[in-house]
């Protein structure tokens, strides 16, 4: 089974769900999981086995490209049904899966309308599955479209904190991101002579600069508005805040991915004119971002508004290295969306899952001591943390540094600006884990002992289970990221050799 | 002139006469069999025979696909060729999914004359589309209108219905006013009433042309509900009973934009002029364009403060007629496959919305948006219907309604891919539709998010619930191989 | 053999993790028999140690191919005695913390990471898992104030964190520049291109590859004030102290041990192995700022400690003093003195002296620490003027007290004595002005050392105290074994310098190039 057969299980894995009978709870919860796994162990199976021959692909054809399938779709436009895989999409696959496995454990306790919950979850992710791999314009648009619906239903009905708001606010954003992107798409279809939407196609007879140098933006601004760049991430935070864990795991670790993501492959790829004329402009505005949303985490009062800034702060990194087209910059921005992905699920399953879910508050003030009662969040918290101030050890820290050498060969100044988040992130998850797990008032107690009566219940198994796949992946990458980096690097060079 | 084959005739008229023999029979079973009988028993008899006798004019439109060469009688008053049999068909599978609608729906004692007048109407629909004579389109046009008129009217003791049946009929009148007006000076000008006959003569605009052109459009404007022409249709849709408005918003809106299409891209070639940005030239196109803009805007936008669930897709389907007319100004081939493929993704879609609001209004308590509250606790499958429903027309892929959108606007563009000319206009459709997507997430937001009121399941007549998932299923189908029908629609037109 | 000695206390933090939270004596049983592995295998090092070999136990092999990394270690004279101070340091630190019952679980897990970082700082060879190592040592000690800590511990370990990652961060960026100038993370390599000039040729070339508007030279100063920084603030010099005092203040006592003997030492390393090597043309540019900024550290160090209330922030205070000292010597070695009779003679006794002076300051600043701790314990107060007159009651203590005291001051026989005396003796030919300077704070020292003695041992007795216990055995013990070292290095210092000698004056032939490269 190839590694497209992700997607078509996830489908038919939701497909599933929705056929159970309504009480049978846990029966749904088992198929999601396995679902979930069977997608994990394909995309894991393909990843390793891509790994191995990455070098030999490389030789033979001259890309890193392992197509999937290529089949005519609709003919009448020139649209097909193109799928394939390389190092830079592989380890983005590869997270969907991780993160799928871990958002279903970590929505175990959910009671309410279980069976809707999980059906339009594995939509989502399927959906996801599909952006990453898919190869053609018209097919990443429909998977990329497919990808932002549910998310609306999940977050309006499970979520909580003006959820309505925040799903709507979310979906528009993404939709008239998604109207950017409509709009440059059917531009450069029209423009390359209306025959194909396939991206290798495009960039290969690119369109002429002048036209470039206007669609690039709408594409690129498009895809960024999902990325949560810097002035248009204000969906980010609310939507984060508003979704029920698995969803903001979801948001965070993945989708805002689909929207870098699309910048790399989308806009940059099929615009590389466009892409050097704009690219100081985006490598300026992925910095205020970085900077930004880590100082305007810093002052946050909810749990939640942290990790939601802290991620635009992050993504920003991400758009740096993009911007910065060299090798290494781009290497270091893939792999922080991989590492992105998982620090960001896991703080945010510790914020939704591990302690709103308990206390039934976000509120800094209105936690604190927690470390005692739940230990286990709080190492979660710390682990999770550390790889997100980028400290050396986990993957954050060689996906920053990568970037941060990018920057610097742009122009130091850039890297200077983004290093000056790092002490921001240091401060501001500090300040979130002394609030929420260590401060305690006179009596020795935290706010949170104090104002529950009964005692807050302990971390369940799934919780744990998730947790420690999270933060292993995170170490595994921090200390042995060849296994990852090996592929991005040589695919990062093709594509940047590609671009000149 | 030739001679006219009364025999050819005959056979052309087959499926016109069927149904009127149909809507004969109809008024008499009711008469004469069902008068007594309970009012459910009623609908469902007469239905059944309405059915089979759609069932038989469909039969016979299939025999007449197979013929293998097009018919032009009477100088262009009659023409069959596949393309009007295709539409003929649409038509007539329309007014089947409406009566399937309207035999589980309140629609008042007459019961004979309602399935009479809904008969007729179709009959109007298909004359409308097999002829290319100036006259019999207005004749056409006629009979459909009056039969809509009335059945507009059908929920006798509500005075809504009342009035807006007597909105309906005096914007109708008046718009027919217009439209003979202007067809008369096309006429004037030409010296012609068949389509075919006029672009020789109609070189170039004068100030004759001109007026016609825009007495015309303004007609046509009433009858597919674009702005500034659209004042009529919420009222007339959320009076009138549900399967009416179903039948208003979808059947009529495939007729009128088929005979647009036709007198547009058949009889005024000539006088298109330009909508290109930075090149606007007087001309159809450009009143056009006006009149698109004009409806999306504001078609969306009023669309989002409306509580009914039926004014509020009355909103949404002037937003669409403005998409809609984006492929007409595109006036390529392209263009004119891509209307009519929105067209049909647009009626089915609508047909099915409607339906799904005919089936659960009546439980619901009423068609406010706050009735449809939890419906996805009380009614799961319709409610994933209507799921369906809501973001085809809100142009989400992989549905039909997000292939139609990217059809138009790709034949727009490509309408002049030098100068992308009219990527402004492309533009503010694909804004539009964003905006467009706020409130059909507020439908789907009542129906999935809030919690229901009671919590009782509602029970739909199986055949309605058949006829409205061959419905989504033919959505979901035409977004994801929409290659079939396009293949279709093409090789049609490359004989307009 | 390194890898082992790094590694030994993780696999035994990962051996705590899994005993149950209950068994506090098995826990502490395998951390102190992790770190006491990892000293024994430490001695073995030093004993194999060949000062003339160079680098020695060196591993290396492919780690990251994508970004040319590869995991190096090995150790030669800057590195060695620190590794056996490591090893020494931590037991001990571990040891004082025996009777620990709150969270004893995390606390050992905490400080067995804590050690596998400072053997990991003193081991690598690459900057990139160096820099690993290095912010490894950050977390455990964050936490380790943040939970075990005195009153002030949030404050403190917020500000020792922030303040040590701003300087990380400063460095992380010049480091990522050197990258980028000559693809590689490799101390050893890099050092070796800085002795053949090439090092300023890339930075050069990468400045004008970039097209940016400023002198490369002016660049490279930018990066090595980018690395001083780093290290500057960890060692910590003035101005860049002020963490310092809070975070030994509210450390708990194994933590202050730890901060003072070995923490701050990874910055003073951080200056031999890495600020003086990669950058010698720059300190030398730089040399009477940074001779200003010891001497600060020095007499700055002294006044502040002379005006402390807290015994504990009085100890802090000594060591910016006591680092002041080192620095002093290591920047002495950079001075160009043509008019000095045999000038690579006294800058290697300054460099060997500020090795020694790390070594030393080690032992009697844990001493120090320890001393307090042990009489906080009893009294649970620091204020200095709450004691008196301890001599009475507990004379032991008071004994250690003393001769720890008397080795940090700088007492002949003592090994305090031998470093100051070879950095002083160093240094005087070379900067003259500055050592005299120095001095001042040498007499300050003495001043604050002997008035802390006077107030908590002599004078009148404060009656609380009246019935305190005097050190039990195992803290004589944890005592007896720093003495041990103390009276040891100061009769018999030898060992000690010939080990870091030769390396001395291999950074002192580095400084002769740089300082031809100048004049």
């Amino acid at each position: 089974m190839h590694v497209d057969w992700t997607i078509y299980v996830t489908f038919i894995g939701a497909g599933l769900v929705m056929l159970l009978p309504r009480e049978a709870k846990t029966l749904v919860r088992w198929v999601a999981l396995l679902t979930g796994l069977v997608g994990l162990a394909i995309a894991l199976r393909s990843y390793f086995s891509y790994n191995d021959c990455v070098d030999s692909l490389i030789r033979k054809t001259g890309s890193g490209f392992w197509e999937i399938k290529n089949i005519a779709w609709i003919p009448a436009l020139g649209a097909r049904y193109h799928l394939a895989v390389d190092g830079i999409n592989f380890p983005l696959i590869v997270l969907n899966g991780f993160v799928c496995v871990t958002g279903i454990l970590f929505s175990w306790n959910i009671e309410n309308r279980t069976k809707e919950f999980f059906a339009f979850f594995l939509t989502l992710i399927a959906g996801v599955y599909g952006v990453f791999m898919a190869m053609d314009l018209f097919l990443l648009f429909v998977f990329y479209e497919l990808a932002i619906i549910p998310k609306y239903f999940i977050i309006a009905i499970w979520g909580s904190t003006r959820k309505e708001y925040g799903a709507m606010k979310l979906v528009l954003y993404s939709f008239v991101g998604s109207a950017l992107v409509f709009i440059g798409v059917l531009a450069v279809y029209v423009a390359a002579g209306g025959r194909t939407f396939d991206i290798l196609e495009l960039a290969k007879h690119p369109v002429s600069a002048n036209l470039q140098h206007w669609m690039f933006p709408l594409i690129f601004a498009g895809f960024a508005v999902l990325a949560g760049m810097w002035p248009f991430h204000t969906w980010a935070p609310t939507g984060h805040v508003a979704a029920p864990t698995a969803a903001s795991m979801l948001l965070a670790g993945v989708v805002m991915k689909l929207g870098s993501y699309g910048c790399l492959r989308a806009a940059m790829l099929v615009f590389p004119e466009g892409l050097s004329y704009w690219r100081w402009c985006i490598a300026g505005l992925a910095v205020i971002g970085i900077i930004y949303g880590a100082a305007v985490a810093l002052v946050q009062k909810d749990f939640k508004f942290i990790i939601g800034y802290s991620s635009v702060s992050h993504m920003g990194f991400v758009l740096l290295g993009l911007a910065t087209l060299n090798v290494i910059g781009m290497s270091g921005a893939v792999l922080q969306m991989f590492s992105h992905g998982i620090v960001a699920s896991l703080l945010f399953a510790v914020a939704g899952r591990m302690v709103y879910d308990r206390t039934h508050t976000r509120q800094l003030d209105e936690l604190g001591g927690l470390a005692k009662i739940i230990p286990f969040a709080c190492v979660t918290f710390v682990i999770a943390g550390a790889a997100s101030m980028g400290l050396p050890g986990f993957s954050g820290f060689v996906a920053e540094i990568q970037i941060l050498a990018g920057a610097f060969e742009m122009n130091p100044w850039l890297a200077v600006g983004a290093a000056v988040s790092i002490p921001i992130t240091v401060a501001y998850i500090l300040n979130a884990n002394n609030k929420v797990f260590m401060e305690k008032d006179e009596a020795g107690h935290g706010h949170t002992e104090t104002a529950h009566a009964h005692p807050l219940p302990p971390i369940t198994v799934p919780e744990k289970v998730a947790g420690v796949i999270l933060m292993a992946l995170l170490v595994i990458i921090g200390l042995y990221p060849s296994i990852m980096l090996n592929m991005i690097q040589k695919n990062v060079a093709l594509f940047v050799g590609g671009l000149r | 002139m030739k001679s006219v084959s009364y025999l050819m005739v005959a056979k052309s008229l087959g499926p016109h006469l069927l149904l009127v023999v149909g809507a004969l029979v109809a008024l008499t079973a009711d008469l004469a069999f069902f008068r007594q009988k309970e009012l459910a028993v009623r609908r469902r008899g007469v239905g059944v025979i309405t059915l089979v006798a759609l069932v038989l004019g469909m039969l016979a439109l299939i025999r007449q696909y197979g013929w293998w060469h097009p018919v032009n009688l009477l100088n262009g008053t009659l023409v069959v060729d596949q393309l009007t049999v295709v539409f003929a068909m649409v038509i007539v599978a329309l007014t089947a999914v409406t009566v399937v609608i309207s035999m589980e729906h309140e629609i008042g004692r007459h019961v004979g004359e309602y399935y009479a007048t809904m008969l007729f109407a179709a009959v109007g629909m298909m004359v409308l589309v097999t002829t290319e004579d100036l006259i019999t389109i207005f004749v056409a046009l006629e009979l459909l209108s009056l039969c809509l008129y009335i059945l507009t009217a059908f929920h006798k003791n509500w005075l809504r219905s009342q009035e807006a049946a007597l909105k309906y009929f005096m914007f109708g009148a008046v718009a027919s006013a217009f439209l003979l007006f202007g067809l008369s000076y096309l006429y004037g000008v030409t010296g012609a009433t068949n389509l075919r006959a006029m672009p020789a003569v109609l070189t170039g605009m004068n100030p004759l042309v001109g007026t016609g052109l825009l007495f015309v459009l303004v007609g046509f404007g009433f009858k597919v509900a674009v702005v500034p022409f659209h004042l009529w249709a919420p009222d007339a849709y959320e009076g009138a009973p549900t399967p009416v408005t179903a039948y208003i918003a979808t059947g009529s809106k495939v007729a009128s934009f088929f005979v647009l299409l036709k007198l547009l891209f058949v009889g005024l070639v000539g006088a298109q002029g330009t909508a290109f940005w930075g090149h606007f030239s007087s001309g159809w196109v450009m009143l056009l364009a006006v009149m698109a803009t004009l409806s999306m805007v504001l078609g969306n936008f009023v669309a989002i403060v409306q509580r009914n669930i039926k004014r509020l897709l009355a909103y949404s389907s002037i937003a669409h007629g403005g998409y809609i007319l984006i492929g007409l100004i595109a006036a390529t081939k392209m263009g004119a496959a891509a209307v009519l493929f929105y067209v049909i993704v647009y009626a089915i879609t609508n047909l099915g919305a409607f339906g799904v609001v005919a089936a659960l209004a009546g439980k619901a308590g009423g068609d406010d948006v706050a009735h449809f509250n939890g419906m996805a606790r009380r009614a799961p499958f319709l409610s994933l219907l209507m799921l369906i429903f809501m973001l085809s027309l809100a142009g989400i892929p992989p549905l039909g309604g997000f292939f139609g959108k990217f059809y138009l606007f790709a034949a727009a563009v490509e309408r002049d891919s030098q100068n992308f000319g009219l990527l402004w206009l492309v533009i503010v459709g694909i804004l539009t539709s964003a905006v467009s997507l706020y409130y059909y997430l507020i439908v789907l937001k009542h129906i999935y998010v809030h919690a229901p009121a009671q919590e009782d399941r509602i029970a739909t007549p199986p055949s309605l619930t058949f006829c409205l998932g061959l419905l989504a299923l033919a959505v979901v189908a035409l977004g994801v191989f929409p290659q079939p029908i396009l293949t279709l629609l093409s090789n049609l037109l490359a004989r307009l | 053999m390194l890898s082992l000695i790094t590694f030994a206390p993780l696999v035994g933090a990962l051996v705590v993790l899994l005993l149950p939270k209950t068994a506090t004596g098995a826990i502490k049983i395998v951390a102190l028999a992790a770190s006491v592995f990892s000293l024994l295998a430490a001695v073995c090092v030093w004993v194999r140690f060949n000062p003339s070999a160079g680098m020695m136990f060196e591993e290396r092999w492919a780690w990251i191919s994508a970004l040319h990394v590869d995991y190096h270690l090995g150790v030669d004279g800057l590195s060695v005695a620190m590794v056996l101070l490591t090893g020494l340091i931590t037991p001990l630190a571990l040891l004082a913390h025996w009777k620990l019952t709150d969270k004893v679980k995390l606390f050992f897990l905490l400080f067995l990471l804590l050690e596998t970082g400072m053997f990991g700082v003193f081991t690598a060879l690459n900057f990139f898992h160096w820099f690993i190592f290095w912010e490894l040592g950050l977390i455990p000690m964050f936490f380790l104030i943040k939970i075990w800590g005195h009153e002030e511990r949030t404050y403190a370990s917020f500000k020792f964190f922030l303040y040590t990652l701003a300087g990380s961060v400063a460095m992380l960026l010049a480091f990522t520049f050197l990258y980028l100038a000559t693809h590689t993370f490799d101390l050893i390599e890099l050092r070796q291109m800085a002795a053949r000039g090439e090092l300023m040729n890339h930075i050069a070339a990468l400045v004008g590859k970039l097209g940016l508007p400023v002198d490369p030279g002016w660049f490279a100063s930018l990066l090595f004030w980018g690395v001083f920084l780093g290290f500057a603030i960890k060692v910590p010099i003035w101005p860049f102290h002020t963490w310092l005092p809070d975070a030994h203040t509210q450390a708990p006592t194994g933590g202050s041990m730890v901060l003072a003997a070995i923490l701050l030492k990874m910055g003073v390393y951080g200056f031999l192995r890495i600020v003086l090597p990669l950058f010698p043309v720059q300190v030398a540019d730089h040399l009477n700022l940074l001779l200003f900024l010891a001497f600060a550290s020095i007499v700055f160090g002294a006044f502040a400690a002379l005006a402390q209330q807290d015994f504990k922030r009085l100890v802090a205070y000594s060591s910016v003093n006591h680092m002041g000292y080192a620095m002093l010597g290591i920047f002495a070695t950079v001075a160009a003195a043509p008019n000095v009779a045999d000038v690579v003679n006294e800058k290697a006794a300054a460099l060997n002296g500020a090795m020694l002076q790390m070594f030393n300051h080690g032992i009697s600043s844990a001493a120090l620490f320890f001393m307090v701790g042990v009489i906080y314990e009893r009294t649970h107060t620091r204020k200095l003027e709450d004691f008196g007159g301890l001599r009475k009651i507990i004379p032991i203590y008071a004994g250690v007290l003393g001769i720890s005291m008397f080795s940090s001051l700088g007492l002949p026989g003592l090994n305090g004595f031998v470093g100051e005396f070879l950095i002083f003796k160093g240094a005087f030919p070379v900067v003259t002005a500055w050592t005299a300077g120095a001095l001042l704070g040498l007499v300050v020292t003495a001043v604050f050392l002997l008035g802390m003695m006077q107030k908590v041992c002599f004078g009148p007795l404060n009656e609380k105290w009246k019935g305190i216990p005097d050190m039990s055995a195992r803290e004589i013990f944890i005592g007896a074994v720093l003495m041990l070292f103390m009276f040891g290095i100061g009769v018999y210092p030898a060992p000690l310098l010939h080990a870091s000698n030769h390396a001395a004056m291999g950074l002192i032939k580095i400084f002769e190039g740089a300082a031809q490269v100048i004049h």
